[in-house]
């Protein structure tokens, strides 16, 4: 946390492409880095009954890894962005309806969590669902010294005392989600800001 | 969610313009839709579009003991995944008849053909060996979802780089990437499936069908074969009878489209190559294009991080203290603790004949739900035990057993809740009584 920009504190190049699966009614890719998520929506749509909600659409989050089955970690990942994109979907204005979303993993290179974050958010634009605003992701890492790397890689990660992430939503960057690994201090939590804003 | 039915005036102008030798997206009959192959950053990663049929192929592999029966053979394994994303209609983890099908098709054009040397995958006969899996994820389904996957599969497993290692005796070594660069596997020839769909009882042919093709086809063909014009499988299904002319016109279509398709495969897999030796950019976001609309990039984006403490610092300075907490317990009798002071409690009337034995100093139920009212071990305070705690009924057997002052550990009592103390007192109470009676 010193007086001039660290090395940390930059977002890697990143990329988007929207639209760009036929079948789905929004879809979305996120390269950051070289971690790279695929993101696509279905909906407003027809229900099960078992999920049907008088009140509001019945949102369904996926996460699905690129080798093997979906086990634990995935699970509460769904849980997380599922709890986020509720939070920012005016899920109301479609009730007895489901609205779902895929989210599959194309390469992990670190910041796994907010990029899922971000091409979900993306996806949803895509569908033209109506959204109380956008949200982005970002993650950050602390290295045992307690120097702050924005956006980290795997290596970094595994390297850290500690894994950050946080969504904001656009228009008041208020905090949407915000989940941690490891231990740190209540002030290193108030260091990561909002900087993607809205990236499209 | 079910797949939307195709109507019936859609499968007439379908078929009609199959009868008139058109195609909906303007190809020919014989024709094979743009085949675009994209690497990822890591080797066996791979995204094989066929039109808008788009497959994700990842090969994975490890060190497992080998099958008994086959003690010098390495392992293949494929699995092909129909994600939801690809197309509404497939669920989650329903092993579908189409699935199935699928995923023995492609063991069978890529397993059963030998294309990969698998003896050259044995580590130590009997012991270990090298298993490769194949993990394909269809994406977007717009039909012939096994061209495209056997594409990705021979595309990722070229691409792909195991470890090196070496024996020596019993030990056997593992390298990383950095200490030795990693071998590609020993690939003897490049099977790919080339389909072909019949209308019409076998009258029309179609090379490559689209989604709708599928939909409204009377019977599939599908033919495996390498550019040296060997058939490593064939398929026909659907239950239509072909002539032997239509078997041996389609397998010369295939050696054309074969020869074609393996040449692109090449050409990409040669300049992924160039472009990692180059240490130039590489990786899924080369694939997106630059100039799209739906398309946007950005380069490194350094945040500026001066006066993040400061803000940090007010912020927290703006942020209203945590409130005192009470952590000292306070023991009223053996097997009833408190922390905190507590507030007049609301329920009244249920405790209305023990009151005067007991201390007023009963919480109200809702001061607990108060964040503020947490203390130090608030990670103690779970709420099933508040839920467990809460005992309405009036048999002391079961109020006896759920207290057991001995046992229960300070902690687990400290920030009983108030429901849980009315009740504690109680029992302690009674339970004092019956220890006198039991003196």
């Amino acid at each position: 946390m010193g007086s001039e920009p660290e090395p940390g504190c930059a977002l890697r190049p990143f990329a988007v492409e929207q639209g760009l699966l036929s079948r789905p009614d929004g879809s979305a890719a996120f390269v950051q880095g070289d971690t790279s998520v695929l993101a696509g929506v279905y909906g407003p749509a027809e229900v099960r009954s078992s999920r049907e909600s008088p009140e509001r659409a019945a949102l369904d989050v996926l996460l699905r890894p690129k080798v093997g089955l979906p086990g634990v970690l995935e699970r509460s990942r769904e849980q997380m962005v599922r709890r986020a994109c509720e939070a920012a979907l005016l899920g109301e204005l479609h009730p007895r309806s489901s609205v779902t979303l895929v989210l599959q993993v194309v390469s992990d290179a670190g910041s796994l969590l907010s990029c899922c974050l971000n091409a979900a958010c993306l996806a949803l634009l895509d569908a033209g669902l109506p959204l109380r605003s956008l949200f982005c992701g970002v993650t950050c890492a602390l290295a045992p010294d307690g120097a702050v790397a924005l956006d980290p890689s795997a290596r970094q990660e595994k390297e850290a005392r500690a894994v950050l992430t946080f969504a904001f939503e656009s228009t008041e960057k208020r905090l949407l989600l915000s989940t941690t690994r490891g231990a740190c201090s209540a002030k290193e939590v108030e260091y990561v800001r909002d900087v993607h804003g809205t990236s499209v | 969610m079910k797949e939307t039915p195709l109507s019936n005036c859609e499968k007439r102008f379908l078929l009609r313009a199959i009868e008139e030798r058109k195609r909906l997206d303007g190809r020919q009959s014989y024709d094979y839709r743009n085949v675009r192959v994209s690497f990822g950053t890591d080797y066996g990663c791979c995204v094989v579009e066929l039109g808008k049929t788009r497959v994700l192929g990842q090969v994975s592999c490890e060190l497992v003991a080998p099958k008994p029966n086959r003690a010098t053979e390495g392992i293949l394994f494929f699995n092909l995944e129909l994600s939801p994303m690809a197309s509404p209609a497939f669920e989650l983890g329903r092993q579908s008849e189409l699935l199935v099908k699928l995923n023995r098709l492609l063991e069978r054009c890529l397993r059963n053909s030998k294309c990969i040397d698998t003896e050259s995958l044995c580590v130590v006969a009997g012991e270990k060996v090298w298993q490769i899996r194949v993990d394909l994820h269809l994406l977007n389904h717009d039909g012939n979802i096994i061209d495209a996957a056997s594409i990705a599969a021979i595309v990722a497993l070229c691409h792909f780089r195991r470890p090196d290692i070496s024996v020596q005796g019993e030990e056997i070594t593992v390298y990383t990437p950095e200490e030795r660069d990693p071998v590609p596997l020993s690939i003897h020839h490049m099977p790919i499936c080339v389909s072909f769909a019949f209308f019409k009882q076998g009258t029309y042919l179609l090379v490559d069908p689209s989604e709708r093709e599928e939909r409204v086809m009377d019977g599939l063909l599908v033919i495996a074969m390498n550019k040296h014009h060997e058939i490593c499988t064939i398929q026909s299904s659907g239950g239509i009878m072909l002539l032997k002319d239509q078997v041996l016109r389609c397998s010369k279509i295939t050696g054309v489209k074969v020869a074609e398709i393996t040449e692109l495969i090449q050409k990409a897999l040669e300049n992924d190559r160039k472009v990692r030796k180059e240490g130039g950019k590489c990786g899924f976001a080369e694939s997106i294009p630059n100039q799209k609309i739906t398309a946007f990039k950005m380069e490194r984006a350094p945040v500026d991080a001066n006066d993040v403490e400061e803000q940090a610092e007010e912020i927290i300075m703006k942020a209203d203290p945590p409130l005192d907490v009470f952590a000292k317990p306070i023991l009223w009798t053996p097997g009833t603790a408190q922390i905190g002071e507590g507030v007049e409690n609301s329920w009244g009337e249920l405790e209305e004949s023990e009151r005067g034995e007991e201390e007023d100093d009963d919480n109200d139920p809702d001061t607990l739900e108060d964040p503020k009212m947490e203390m130090e071990d608030v990670s103690i305070v779970s709420k099933t035990k508040k839920d467990d705690t809460i005992v309405l009924s009036d048999s002391e057997e079961e109020e006896v057993v759920i207290l057991k002052p001995e046992k229960v550990p300070k902690k687990t009592r400290t920030p009983t809740s108030s429901k849980q103390e009315n009740s504690s007192k109680k029992v302690s109470n009674k339970k004092r009584k019956k220890k006198r009676v039991s003196y």
